[in-house]
């Protein structure tokens, strides 16, 4: 739990700022040739809560976290721990698969909202010092624009990415076979798998969420 | 010694095949209340496997393992779970979860499945670990304390829930000769003491010969002979006596085939290595 969230905040919050300020200039860029800078903060919280928070923040628990757990219960599975759990008549699902489970599916929708509110003050600073903005402007203007369903579409979104990311990490780790080149081998299965899944996962959620009806 | 107590283990015609080649070809014996029983034979004859039908953890091709008078080959993990309770496992490695301290290691089993208190079980590690000589290393985590101690712990471990049973996969390969003495004063004093009874895979012929009070010996998936201590000692079976004597000269083939070896490893061996050099060596 410490390590798939406490963790993992700072990262979170360099990449969350980092994005919320690129958004924040490409906005300004476009919408600057149209005269409508007063929109910078509807795209950034718009886009921040609906789609670059979760992705974004999946990714870095993808790469941190999920291939963390995978090689570790590969480890484990190569060292005879888990056989060794079972002698013991511990069930290796209970013990190990789901105190990480839960940890991820609280810990991953957490570092989305926590990512959200710094990306947001990544488009803030964008705003206040670059562009005139004053910050009850900008806070005003970010409140107005969204509603709570961006929030929870998103919130939902990382629910179920955090299912995956752990369903995948867990059993690429279980499954391994043959000694350390096998705890490798399946790591990185398990975060090209985990990727590529929440990418496709994203897509048809959003499609459901927005493009639908 | 206690040939004719209760019958722990029948094992009845075991057979496991991999692919085409039969691991585990017809094996039958029973192991009785208090006895020790020390399976030998050379790395890749079955020792291992054998070891794993008797647990419970891989289902033969077919033949019946009998724990307690209890069929454990068709059993549900749940149902299997029950009879774990009342034996012990100590792993080649001794397979301790690294995430965890020594102590917490021997006190896993008692915190999930019993209901004493944080005092009783801390008695009842430094206790254990007393046994197999490590006491004060409680907090220390297993990647801080050497092979053998490892295997000591996986020992004490082991034995935390006082088992009817233990079985061991080579206890002593790895521990100098006074631990490897400690150790099997401990399983004697055991299967005297608590009446309790022990399967040793065994490669350490001192070792085998001072605890065993029944031996068998395993080749090309079956049993090439089996007797008290002595009657393996006197056997006129000449691959016994190359075995025992570890004589390089004699009739137990030294290579496995490529076939062989590969149904052994998990990982397929390299093609430049498999086809140069035919040796066999342990899973890690």
């Amino acid at each position: 739990m410490v390590f798939i969230g406490v963790r993992a905040a700072p990262m979170v919050a360099l990449t969350a700022f980092s994005v919320g300020v690129t958004l924040a200039m490409q906005a300004a860029h476009s919408l600057q040739s149209l005269g409508a800078e007063m929109y910078i903060p509807d795209l950034v919280m718009i886009t921040l809560l609906r789609e670059m928070g979760p992705v974004l923040i999946a990714v870095i628990v993808i790469g941190r976290s999920g291939s963390a757990v995978a090689a570790e219960l590969g480890t484990m599975k190569v060292s005879e721990e888990i056989e060794a759990l079972e002698v013991m008549a511990i069930n290796p699902v209970q013990y190990l698969v789901v105190p990480r489970f839960l940890a991820m599916l609280v810990m991953l929708p957490a570092l989305t909202i926590f990512g959200n509110y710094i990306g947001i003050l990544g488009g803030w600073a964008v705003c206040r010092f670059a562009l005139d903005f004053n910050t009850a402007g900008y806070v005003m203007r970010a409140l107005e624009s969204a509603d709570t369903w961006d929030l929870y579409s998103g919130m939902i979104k990382s629910v179920v990415f955090a299912w995956i990311v752990i369903t995948i990490a867990c059993n690429a780790g279980l499954n391994v076979e043959g000694g350390a080149e096998g705890v490798g081998q399946s790591t990185t299965a398990s975060v090209v798998q985990a990727l590529l899944a929440m990418l496709v996962t994203n897509a048809v959620l959003t499609g459901i969420f927005f493009f639908s009806a | 010694m206690n040939a004719n107590g209760e019958t722990i283990i029948e094992v009845e015609h075991l057979v496991r095949r991999f692919g085409d080649r039969a691991v585990l070809d017809g094996i039958s014996f029973n192991v009785h209340r208090g006895e020790t029983l020390v399976i030998m034979g050379g790395s890749g004859c079955g020792k291992s496997t054998l070891l794993r039908h008797m647990i419970g953890s891989m289902k033969p091709t077919s033949g019946s393992v009998k724990l307690f008078g209890e069929e454990v080959t068709g059993m549900t993990e749940r149902e299997i779970e029950r009879v774990r309770l009342r034996f012990g496992m100590l792993f080649q490695s001794g397979a301790l979860l690294a995430s965890l301290t020594v102590g917490e290691n021997v006190a896993l089993p008692l915190v999930q499945h019993t209901d004493k208190s944080p005092d009783e079980i801390e008695q009842i590690v430094k206790q254990k670990l007393e046994m197999v000589g490590l006491t004060g290393f409680e907090d220390l985590k297993p990647d801080e304390i050497s092979g053998g101690m490892k295997k000591r712990v996986g020992l004490a471990r082991a034995l935390a829930l006082d088992p009817e049973l233990l079985f061991s996969d080579e206890p002593t390969s790895g521990l100098d000769p006074i631990m490897t003495a400690v150790v099997d004063e401990l399983t004697l004093n055991l299967t005297k003491g608590s009446h309790m009874t022990a399967v040793v895979v065994s490669h350490d012929m001192t070792s085998a010969f001072r605890i065993a009070t029944r031996m068998i010996m395993l080749g090309h998936g079956s049993i090439v002979a089996q007797g008290t201590p002595d009657e393996i000692r006197n056997s006129s079976n000449p691959e016994v006596q190359q075995f025992i004597h570890g004589k390089a000269d004699g009739p137990i083939p030294l290579n496995l085939s490529q076939e062989e070896h590969k149904d052994h490893q998990h990982v397929r061996p390299r093609p430049f290595f498999g086809a140069r050099f035919r040796f066999h060596h342990k899973h890690p």
